[in-house]
C-alpha cells in the first residue's frame, strides 16, 4: 500500500508551516533517514526525513507553498510493484485534521475534557494508646532520636544512615551517638561534604528498596541537594506509574538556631510542604519526635523530618514501651481550651506554650493544636476546633509570605467561613534574612507577646 | 548507501589512563544479535520520530539515532540483576533493556498501557522487571542515582553492577565528580559511560569543556576510564566487558567515554544550526554503527541480503505493531491524576 508522507509537526506548538523545498523528485529511491524537503516556521527551518523505504510517487503540495498544515499529506511513497497512478487526490479530511485532533480515536475525540477527579482522602489513625501504668522516662529529644533510629535499625536490616559526621564523629549535633558502634559502618556511613551527590546516593539506594535514612547536618545544606530530593525522591513513584519509588528519609535540624545567621537560620516546613509525593514531619516533643521518626522509617514515601537544635536538649516524658510508633498525619491536642485555637508545630511551640500560660492568666482558655505534620496536613483537627473556638491564630518561625500558617488560613476559610469570629492571625519569622546582631536576631524571631497580643486582638479582649 | 566504516571517529590521541581494549571480533550470532537491536533502535526512533511529526507525540522527544552502537554493546556485557540508568535520550536504552516497544512507544503517546502509564512521557520510564531505573530528566541526576544503585549492590553483596549513562554535557555538572568521589572512595561496582556524542544541545564539546577527553575525567579520584569507538558495537563490547569485571571484582568505578554522534537534533524542534550538513551526511555515511555490522555479515558470507531483509521485516513488524498500540491505547483514566502519588 502506498504510504502517505504527512507534513509533519517539529514542536508541540506547531500548526502549520511553509513547504520551502523538495530535495528528493518523483521517482526517486528513498531510504530511511534520507531527507526528503525542508519546511520552514516562523522559527526554523527544518529537514523531513524519511521513515519508510519505496520511491517518491507523487508530490501533492509543489514546493514554496505557505501556510501547509500540519498532518497534511505532502507527498506519496510507493513499494515495489505500486504505480503512482493508483493515488489519487489527498483525503481532504485527513489533510485538514489539526495535530491536536489526531490522536483521538475510538469515541475517545467526543469525550468533553473529563472534569478533574476529587483528591482521594487520607484516613489517618488515631494515636496508640498508651496502656495504663506505662513508665514515662525523661528524654532528651536528641536521645529519642537516636533511640528511634537504633530500634528500627534493629528491626529492618535494609535501614541505614548516611551523613556528614555521622559514624566516627557521633553525628555534628550527637543524634548518631552510639549507632556506629551498634550497627559498624556498613550501616553508618560516613560521607564526604558532598549534599548534592550523597543525596542521590541515597534516593538511588532507595529505588531498589533500601531504607536510607539521610541525615542533613542542617537542612539549608540540603538547598544543595534539592533537585534530588524534589525532582528524584518525591516524583519517581509518580512518573514510574507505581513502580518504584523512594522509601527514605531525610532528616536534620531546621530553622535558626542561635547567632547562626541568615545561611544557617531558615525553616523549611513550608518549602517542602509543597511538594506533592513528599510527607513533612517537625515534632516539637521528645515522644513525637520518637514515635514519628520510626513511623517515618517505615514509611514507603520520602519524608522529610524537620527537627530543631535548640530543641535537641530539651527534656520530655516518652513513654517506656517496645515498639511507640505514631501516626503520621494526625496532629496532637497540646492542651485543651474553648476560647481561642493556636495552631503551631516543632520549635514554634515552644513560644505557644509560654503564651499559653500568659493568657491562662488573663483568663483566656486557649487550645493549642501541635500539627507535628505538615504534611499530609491534619486541617480536620484544626476545623475542629475553630468550630468550638471560632477563632484562630497560627505560630511557626519561617517566613510569613507562603507560610504554614497563611495555608492553614486559607483552608479554615474556605471550610469554616461561618465559624469564625474574627480573621485569623499568623504569628511567622519577620521578612528578612536572619541577621546577627544579638538583639536583631531577636527581633526577626517571633515572640510570646506577639503571640499574646494577636490572641488578644481576635478576642476583642483589649 | 553507506560505505564500510574504515577508521575510528576518535577526536583526540589516546590519553586515558587504560588503553581502549581491541575490539573482539564477533561470532555470528553476536554480530546477528547485535544487528537486530540496533536496528529496531533506528527503526523504532524513526517512528517515534514521525509520530512526533503527526502530533500524536508530546512534549520532548529526543532520539537515539546514530548512538544504537553504545547501549547495545554495554548491554551485551551485562548479566542478569545488573541495573541501568540514564537521562532523558533513553529510548534506546530501555529497548536494549528489553522492556517492551509497545510500552516505550505507548508511553511517547501518553496512553495506559505506556510502561509509565501515561504518566511519565518520553524522559521518565522505569522498570523494576528490567533492572532499569530511568529516563531522568534533570542532566546529571543519574550520575548520583547510579552511584546509589551501585551503593546498594555493594550494601547488599549481590555482585551486580550498575551501568550509569551520561552525555558530554552532563559531564560537566558537579554531582557528577561528587559521585565520582564517593564511588571511588567506597570502591562502588559501578560504570560510568560517556556518551560523547560531541553536542550538549546546540553547544559543542570544545565550547562546553575545558579537557575534552572525558575518560580522564577521573583521574583525580583514581578512576581509570577508557576512550572508546563508540560507533564500532564490537568495540564498546570490549569495553564494558572490562569495566563490568573491574567493577565486578570490587575495584571500584571505571569510566568509558564512547565517541560516539547523533544524527538528529538535540530534540524534535532542533534546527541543527551548529554544525554541517556534511559533518552528519559524514558520519552517516562512514561510521554508521548498523552498516558496519551489515557490511561484516555479508563479508563473511554469514548473511545475505536477503536474510537481513527478513530482519528489517521482523523488525519493522514490530515498531508498526508498537506504533498501532500506541495509538489506539486508551489515555489514562482521568481517577489516574491522583494515584502513584504516595504509597
Amino acid at each position: 500500500m502506498p504510504v502517505e508522507i504527512l507534513m509533519p509537526a517539529l514542536s508541540p506548538t506547531m500548526e502549520e508551516g511553509k513547504l520551502s523545498k523538495w530535495l528528493k523528485k518523483e521517482g526517486d529511491k528513498v531510504t530511511s533517514g534520507d531527507v526528503l524537503a525542508e519546511i520552514e516556521t516562523d522559527k526554523a527551518t527544518m529537514e523531513v526525513e524519511a521513515v519508510d523505504e519505496g520511491t517518491l510517487g507523487k508530490i501533492l503540495v509543489p514546493e514554496g507553498t505557505d501556510n501547509v498544515k500540519v498532518n497534511a499529506v505532502i507527498a506519496v511513497l510507493l513499494g515495489e510493484g505500486e504505480s503512482a497512478d493508483a493515488v489519487s487526490a489527498p483525503k481532504a479530511a485527513n489533510a485538514e485534521a489539526p495535530a491536536e485532533e489526531a490522536p483521538k480515536q475510538e469515541g475517545e475525540a467526543e469525550k468533553p475534557a473529563a472534569s478533574v477527579p476529587a483528591a482521594p482522602k487520607a484516613e489517618v489513625a488515631a494515636d496508640p494508646d498508651i496502656p495504663e501504668g506505662t513508665e514515662m522516662v525523661s528524654t532528651t529529644v536528641r536521645e529519642a532520636l537516636r533511640d528511634a533510629m537504633a530500634e528500627e535499625m534493629r528491626r529492618d536490616p535494609n535501614v541505614f544512615v548516611m551523613g556528614e559526621e555521622v559514624a566516627e564523629y557521633q553525628g555534628a549535633y550527637k543524634i548518631t551517638q552510639g549507632l556506629l558502634d551498634e550497627f559498624g559502618p556498613r550501616r553508618v556511613v560516613d560521607t564526604p561534604i558532598t549534599e548534592h551527590g550523597f543525596a542521590g546516593v541515597g534516593v538511588g539506594a532507595a529505588m531498589t528498596g533500601l531504607r536510607p535514612i539521610v541525615e542533613f547536618m542542617t537542612f539549608n545544606f540540603a538547598m544543595q541537594a534539592i533537585d534530588q530530593i524534589i525532582n528524584s525522591a518525591a516524583k519517581t513513584l509518580y512518573m514510574s506509574g507505581g513502580q518504584m519509588g523512594a522509601p527514605m528519609v531525610f532528616r536534620g535540624p531546621s530553622g535558626a538556631a542561635a547567632r547562626v545567621a541568615a545561611q544557617h537560620s531558615q525553616c523549611y516546613a513550608a518549602w517542602y510542604s509543597h511538594i506533592p509525593g513528599l510527607k513533612v514531619v517537625m515534632p516539637y516533643s521528645a515522644a513525637d519526635a520518637k514515635g514519628l521518626l520510626k513511623a517515618a522509617i517505615r514509611d514507603p514515601n520520602p519524608v522529610i523530618f524537620l527537627e530543631n537544635e535548640i530543641l535537641y536538649g530539651h527534656s520530655f516524658d516518652v513513654p517506656k514501651l517496645d515498639d511507640f510508633v505514631l501516626p503520621i498525619g494526625k496532629a496532637r491536642i497540646h492542651k485543651k481550651g474553648k476560647d481561642v485555637t493556636l495552631v503551631s508545630f516543632g520549635i514554634g511551640m515552644n513560644y505557644t506554650v509560654k503564651a499559653e500560660a500568659e493568657l491562662a492568666k488573663m483568663g483566656i482558655d486557649a487550645e493549642i493544636i501541635d500539627l507535628r505534620t505538615i504534611r499530609p496536613m491534619d486541617i480536620p483537627t484544626v476545623i475542629e476546633s475553630v468550630k468550638k473556638t471560632g477563632r484562630c491564630v497560627t505560630i511557626e518561625e519561617g517566613y510569613p509570605q507562603s507560610s504554614v500558617g497563611t495555608e492553614i488560613a486559607t483552608r479554615v476559610m474556605q471550610q469554616a467561613f461561618d465559624y469564625l469570629d474574627a480573621p485569623i492571625l499568623t504569628i511567622a519569622g519577620k521578612d528578612v534574612p536572619m541577621p546577627y546582631a544579638a538583639n536583631l536576631e531577636k527581633l526577626a524571631l517571633p515572640n510570646v507577646q506577639e503571640i499574646i497580643d494577636a490572641v488578644k486582638a481576635v478576642t476583642y479582649t483589649a | 548507501m553507506a560505505t564500510r566504516a574504515k577508521k575510528s571517529p576518535a577526536r583526540s590521541a589516546q590519553t586515558s589512563a587504560i588503553k581502549a581494549p581491541k575490539p573482539i571480533q564477533f561470532t555470528k550470532e553476536q554480530e546477528l544479535e547485535a544487528y537486530r537491536h540496533m536496528l529496531l533502535i533506528r527503526r523504532f526512533e524513526e517512528k517515534a520520530g514521525q509520530l512526533y511529526g503527526m502530533g500524536f507525540i508530546g512534549g520532548f522527544c529526543h532520539l537515539y539515532i546514530g548512538q544504537e552502537a553504545v547501549v547495545t554493546g554495554m548491554q551485551m556485557s551485562l548479566k542478569e540483576g545488573d541495573q541501568v540508568i540514564t537521562g532523558y535520550r533513553d529510548h534506546g536504552h530501555m529497548l536494549a533493556c528489553g522492556m517492551s516497544p509497545r510500552g516505550v512507544m505507548a508511553e511517547l503517546t501518553g496512553r495506559r498501557g505506556g510502561l509509565s502509564k501515561g504518566k511519565g512521557g518520553s524522559m521518565h520510564m522505569f522498570s523494576k522487571e528490567k533492572h532499569f531505573y530511568g529516563g531522568h530528566g534533570i542532566v546529571g541526576a543519574q550520575v548520583s542515582l547510579g552511584t546509589g544503585l551501585a551503593f546498594a549492590n555493594r550494601y547488599r553483596d549481590n555482585g551486580n553492577v550498575s551501568l550509569a549513562y551520561f552525555g558530554d554535557g552532563a559531564a560537566n555538572q558537579g554531582q557528577v565528580y561528587e559521585s565520582f568521589n564517593m564511588a571511588s572512595l567506597w570502591k562502588l561496582p559501578v560504570i560510568y559511560i560517556i556518551e560523547n556524542n560531541r553536542y550538549a544541545m546546540g553547544t559543542s564539546v570544545s565550547r562546553a569543556s575545558a579537557e575534552t577527553d572525558f575518560s580522564k575525567r577521573g583521574i583525580s579520584f583514581n578512576i581509570p576510564g577508557i576512550q572508546v569507538d563508540g560507533m564500532d558495537v564490537r568495540a564498546v563490547n570490549a569495553a564494558g566487558e572490562e569495566a563490568a569485571a573491574w567493577a565486578r571484582s570490587g575495584k571500584g568505578p571505571m569510566i568509558l567515554e564512547m565517541q560516539t554522534y547523533r544524527y538528529r537534533g538535540h530534540s524534535m524542534s532542533d534546527p541543527a544550526k551548529y554544525r554541517s550538513k556534511d559533518e552528519v551526511q559524514k558520519m552517516r555515511s562512514d561510521h554508521d554503527p548498523i552498516e558496519q555490522v551489515k557490511h561484516r555479515l555479508i563479508e563473511n558470507g554469514w548473511s545475505t541480503e536477503d536474510d537481513l531483509k527478513k530482519i528489517d521485516k521482523d523488525v519493522r513488524d514490530i515498531v508498526a505493531d508498537a506504533a498501532d498500540f500506541a495509538q489506539s491505547d486508551p489515555e489514562p483514566d482521568p481517577s489516574e491524576l491522583y494515584t502513584d502519588i504516595l504509597l
